[in-house]
C-alpha cells in the first residue's frame, strides 16, 4: 500500500468563501501518482471550486496546496500549466478554426527565424499523437473531428504542458460509449505513465469502471475519500446525498393528511430528449419531492411542468379541465410558479432592486398598463421582507447585492406574492446557508399545511425526507420509483436510486 | 414625492453639470451666446437653435433608449429616417393630405421597427446584427421611393413642421418636447419602465416570472421606428425635399452616443429617457458650439471627440470610484458629523 509519501498533490484544509456563503469549508484532497482519482458530489457540492482553487482560475482564503512535497500557489491556469497541473473541461477549450497541430502547440510553436516552423510542428504534433493511438492529420483543423477526438487533442496539449496532474472536468458528458472507451483507455495509459488524474463525472458507472479512489464533496466539505474497490455504490449515493438527520426529524412531525382532491394531473406528459412521458398526479396540501442524482431529469420534470419547454406528448388537467402549458405565462395563469435551479442566470434580475424583484411576477400577470402601485409595491416587498426574514438594508438594494440564501428567499417571495397554488421549487437550498437553509424548510411546511400543492427537487435527501409527502425517483430522464407514507425514508431513496442505477449499468 | 424628485436630480447631475459647462465655454469664445430675442412672434438665438437643430438626434435618442434597455441597439434609425422622409415626400407630392400623409409616414416608421423586433424577438439574431440589415438596406429603399434623385414638395402644412413655430417656439422642439414627456410618462407611470428593465438585465430570468418577453422587444423597436419617422419627417420638412442619401446619416451613431452620454448602459437595464435627451442636447451643443466660435471646420470632428471622451471619462466607473473615495475621505475628516446621522 502506498504511503502519505506517494502523494503526488496534496491540498489541506482549502477554504473558498463567496459573498454570502462558503464554497469550500476546510476540505483536503490527496491525489497519489498513478491514480485515477473520481471526485464526487451533487451541483453545488463544491468540486468545481475546488478543481478552479488547485488550478489557480479561483484564489484560495485558506489552505495549503503541496504538489510532489512542493507548497505551490497557483497564480492562475496558465501558472498552474507551467507547474505541472493541466485542466480538460467538458467543453473543450481549443481553437475549433486552428489546425491540430497548431492547437498542441498554441503560444509555443517551434520557430525559425521568428517565423512558426510548420513543417517542424506538424512532425512534433503527430509524433505527440502517436502516444494516443490517433492517427490524424495534424494539418486538418480541428472542428473537422469530431467531440471526443477535440477531447483527445485537448488533453494532449494539457499532459504535453503540466505533466503531472490531470484534471478532466465532466470529459465524458457529450460523448458515446464507443469514444468513452477510447478516452478511458488513454486514461489508463497516462495513468500508467505515473499521472495523476482528477477525473469529475455524474456517471457513476464510469466512476467504478475507471477511479481507483473516490472523493466525495457536499455542500463545501469533504464526506470522505475511500477505495473505489471497498465502497458499495449505495454507500457511495448516500455519502453523495446525506441522510443522517432525516429519520428524526420525519420523525418530529405528524403524518399529514393527503386524501384531499388531486387538482393537478399530467399524463403521459414528456418532452423528446428531455424528459420521458411520466404520469403525476398532484393533491392540494401535498409535498411532491423529486429524487435522482444528477442528470435524472429532475430540472427537466419542472420545467416542462411549468411550460418553460414545452411538453411534446401527453395532457394537462387543472381541476379536472385540461389546460394548455406551453408557456411561463400560460402556467402563471394556472397560478403556478416556478423557482429555478439557477438563481443567477434563471432567477434574480440582478440590477433590479429587491422591491422591484419581488413585483416583478405580480406585475407580469397584472400587464404593462395595470402597475402596482408603489405605495402597494413598498407594502408587498416589506411584508415578504419581515415574513421570509430576507436580509437586506432596504427594500430599494439592487438584488445581486444580497446573499445567496437571501436572493432565494426574495424568489420565493416574488412567486408568493403571486398567490399560486401550485408551487415547484428546484433546489430551493442549494448553496445557501444552514440557517436560510432551515428556515426555506420550515416555510415549505408551511405552505403545505395552508393547502398549497408542491413539487419540490432536491438533492439533500434528508431535506426530502422531512417535508415530502410522497416522492418521486428519477434515473435517466425516467420516474422509475414512487414512495409514499411510511415508505419515506433515506433508506428507501437510496435504494430506489441504487438499485435503478445497477439495472442500468447491467 | 420630494425624495424621488431629489433622485431624478441626482440622477440628471453629470448631464446637467456637462450641458452647462461646455454652454458656458461656448459663451466665453462667442460672447452673445445667451441672448434671447423675439421676431415675429418667435423666439431667436443660439440656444433655440440648438434645440432646434438637435430634434431629430433627441427623437432618436428616445427610441434608442428603450432599445438599448432591453439590452438591444438598434442601427437602422438613420436609415428609417431616410425612408421616412421619402415616404412623406413622395406621399405628398402624389397628392395625398397631409393627415394621410403622416399616417403612412408614422406607420412606415412603425413598420420597419416591426421588422428589426421581429428579426430580435422571433428569429432570435443579435440586435446588432438584424438592425444592420436595416440600416444597409434602408437607403436603397428610400432611394428606390424617390427614384434616385431629391424629392421636393411645396406642401406649406409640411414643411411648417420643420420651420413653423408656435408659443414663440420653433415647431420641432414642440415636438419633441411633446413626445419625449409622453414617452417618458407612458414608460414611467405604467409598468412598462420596469418590465423593460427586467428584460434588459436578465431576459430568461423575466420570461420565467411570466413577463411577455417578444412582445415587448418588439414594442421597444417600433418606438425606434416610430421615433425615426417623426425625426425624418423634421428632416425633410427644414430641407423641403427628401435626400435619400442624406437625410438621417450617421445619426444612429449620434443617437447612440447621446444614450451612452446619458448614462444608460449598452449592457441593458436601468434608463432614463430624460438623460438621453439631455445627452443629445450636449451633442447639439458641440456641434453648434464649435460652429459658432469661429473654429476651422476641419477641427470640428476633433474637438467633438475630445469633449466627448473627457464626458466619457469623467463617467467611467474609475474616474467615480475616485470621486466617492475622496467624498468618503472627506466626510471621515467630519467624524462627529458622520456620527450625528
Amino acid at each position: 500500500m502506498q504511503t502519505i509519501g506517494d502523494n503526488l498533490l496534496s491540498a489541506t484544509r482549502i477554504d473558498k468563501i463567496f459573498p454570502g456563503a462558503k464554497a469550500l469549508d476546510k476540505v483536503d484532497f490527496h491525489l497519489r501518482r498513478g491514480e485515477v482519482h473520481a471526485l464526487l458530489g451533487e451541483n453545488g457540492a463544491g468540486k468545481s471550486t475546488l478543481v478552479k482553487c488547485l488550478t489557480g482560475a479561483y484564489r484560495r482564503d485558506g489552505g495549503t496546496i503541496l504538489l510532489d512535497g512542493v507548497e505551490v500557489d497557483p497564480r492562475d491556469t496558465f501558472n498552474a500549466q507551467k507547474l505541472g497541473i493541466g485542466t480538460v473541461y467538458q467543453e473543450v477549450n481549443l481553437l475549433p478554426n486552428l489546425t491540430v497541430a497548431e492547437n498542441l502547440f498554441l503560444g509555443r510553436q517551434p520557430r525559425r527565424l521568428g517565423f512558426v516552423d510548420v513543417a517542424a510542428m506538424n512532425r512534433q504534433a503527430r509524433a505527440l499523437l502517436e502516444n494516443y493511438e490517433l492517427d490524424l492529420d495534424v494539418t486538418r483543423t480541428l472542428d473537422s473531428y469530431s467531440v471526443a477526438i477535440q477531447q483527445v487533442v485537448a488533453i494532449a496539449r494539457a499532459v504535453d504542458l503540466s505533466g503531472k496532474v490531470l484534471i478532466l472536468d465532466e470529459p465524458t458528458a457529450s460523448l458515446d460509449a464507443h469514444e468513452v472507451e477510447m478516452l478511458f483507455r488513454i486514461v489508463r495509459r497516462l495513468k500508467a505513465r505515473g499521472l495523476g488524474i482528477v477525473f469529475i463525472t455524474h456517471f457513476l458507472e464510469q466512476v467504478y469502471e475507471i477511479s481507483d479512489r473516490i472523493t466525495v464533496l457536499r455542500n463545501g466539505q469533504l464526506v470522505g475519500t475511500r477505495d473505489t474497490a471497498t465502497l458499495e455504490r449505495r454507500d457511495l449515493i448516500s455519502m453523495m446525498i446525506g441522510r443522517e438527520l432525516a429519520a428524526e426529524i420525519r420523525a418530529a412531525r405528524e403524518e399529514p393528511d393527503v386524501t384531499g382532491p388531486v387538482r393537478y394531473r399530467f399524463k403521459d406528459y414528456g418532452r423528446k430528449g428531455h424528459i420521458s412521458p411520466f404520469d403525476l398526479d398532484v393533491r392540494a396540501g401535498e409535498v411532491v419531492g423529486i429524487a435522482g442524482l444528477l442528470g435524472s431529469g429532475r430540472t427537466e420534470t419542472a420545467e416542462i411542468l411549468f411550460g418553460a419547454h414545452r411538453a411534446d406528448s401527453g395532457a394537462a388537467e387543472v381541476d379536472g379541465k385540461t389546460v394548455q402549458l406551453s408557456s411561463p405565462r400560460r402556467a402563471i395563469a394556472q397560478r403556478f410558479g416556478f423557482c429555478p435551479e439557477d438563481r443567477k442566470t434563471d432567477g434574480i434580475v440582478g440590477d433590479l432592486s429587491v422591491r422591484e424583484n419581488i413585483v416583478l411576477a405580480l406585475q407580469a400577470r397584472r400587464g404593462w398598463t395595470r402597475p402596482i402601485s408603489r405605495t402597494e409595491q413598498n407594502r408587498l416587498a416589506d411584508h415578504y421582507i419581515r415574513a421570509l426574514d430576507i436580509r437586506t438594508a432596504d427594500r430599494e438594494k439592487p438584488i445581486r447585492l444580497l446573499s445567496g440564501g437571501n436572493q432565494q428567499k426574495a424568489i420565493l417571495a416574488r412567486w408568493l406574492a403571486t398567490e399560486p397554488e401550485f408551487l415547484i421549487l428546484d433546489e430551493p437550498t442549494r448553496g445557501i446557508d444552514v440557517g436560510a437553509h432551515a428556515e426555506i424548510v420550515r416555510l415549505i411546511e408551511g405552505l403545505r399545511e395552508k393547502g398549497m400543492s408542491l413539487l419540490v427537487i432536491s438533492s439533500e435527501i434528508e431535506e426530502l425526507v422531512a417535508y415530502s409527502t410522497r416522492i418521486l425517483v428519477l434515473r435517466d430522464r425516467q420516474h422509475v420509483a414512487a414512495l409514499e407514507g411510511n415508505r419515506i425514508t433515506a433508506d428507501q431513496i437510496i435504494e430506489a436510486i441504487a438499485s435503478a442505477n445497477e439495472r442500468g449499468a447491467a | 414625492m420630494t425624495a424621488t424628485l431629489k433622485g431624478y436630480a441626482l440622477r440628471l447631475l453629470p448631464q446637467i453639470i456637462a450641458l452647462a459647462a461646455i454652454l458656458l465655454m461656448v459663451s466665453f469664445v462667442f460672447p452673445g451666446f445667451f441672448r434671447l430675442e423675439i421676431q415675429n412672434g418667435r423666439l431667436y438665438g443660439s440656444l433655440i437653435d440648438i434645440l432646434n437643430r438637435g430634434a431629430p438626434v433627441v427623437l432618436l435618442a428616445i427610441g434608442m433608449t428603450v432599445v438599448i434597455a432591453t439590452k438591444g441597439i438598434d442601427l437602422s434609425v438613420g436609415a428609417v429616417m431616410a425612408i421616412c422622409g421619402a415616404v412623406a415626400a413622395s406621399s405628398i407630392t402624389s397628392g395625398h393630405s397631409l393627415a394621410m400623409t403622416l399616417v403612412i409616414t408614422l406607420g412606415t416608421g412603425i413598420l420597419c421597427g416591426l421588422w428589426n423586433g421581429v428579426l430580435v424577438a422571433i428569429l432570435d439574431i443579435q440586435p446588432i446584427i438584424a438592425t444592420l440589415v436595416l440600416m444597409v438596406a434602408g437607403r436603397g429603399i428610400a432611394q428606390l421611393v424617390t427614384e434616385g434623385a431629391i424629392l421636393t414638395f411645396n406642401d406649406q402644412g409640411l414643411i411648417f413642421l420643420g420651420s413653423g413655430s408656435f408659443a414663440w417656439l420653433p415647431l420641432p422642439v414642440i415636438i419633441w418636447l411633446v413626445f419625449g414627456i409622453l414617452v417618458a410618462l407612458i414608460v414611467r407611470k405604467t409598468a412598462l419602465g420596469m418590465l423593460i428593465e427586467a428584460i434588459g438585465i436578465n431576459r430568461q430570468a423575466s420570461t420565467l416570472s411570466g413577463v411577455l418577453t417578444p412582445v415587448l422587444l418588439i414594442a421597444a423597436y417600433m418606438l425606434s421606428g416610430l421615433c425615426a419617422a417623426i425625426a425624418g419627417i423634421i428632416a425633410a420638412a427644414d430641407i423641403k425635399g427628401a435626400d435619400a442619401n442624406n437625410a438621417g446619416l450617421w445619426l444612429e451613431l449620434d443617437a447612440i452616443l447621446a444614450v451612452v452620454i446619458g448614462g444608460t448602459s449598452l449592457l441593458g437595464g436601468r434608463f432614463s429617457i430624460a438623460a438621453s435627451v439631455l445627452g443629445a442636447i450636449i451633442i447639439q451643443s458641440i456641434n453648434t458650439g464649435i460652429l459658432l466660435s469661429g473654429f476651422p471646420p476641419e477641427f470640428n470632428l476633433i474637438i467633438k471627440a475630445a469633449i466627448i471622451v473627457f464626458i466619457l471619462v469623467l463617467q467611467s466607473p474609475p474616474v467615480r470610484n475616485a470621486f466617492t473615495f475622496l467624498a468618503l475621505l472627506r466626510a471621515s475628516r467630519k467624524p462627529t458629523e458622520r456620527q450625528a446621522r
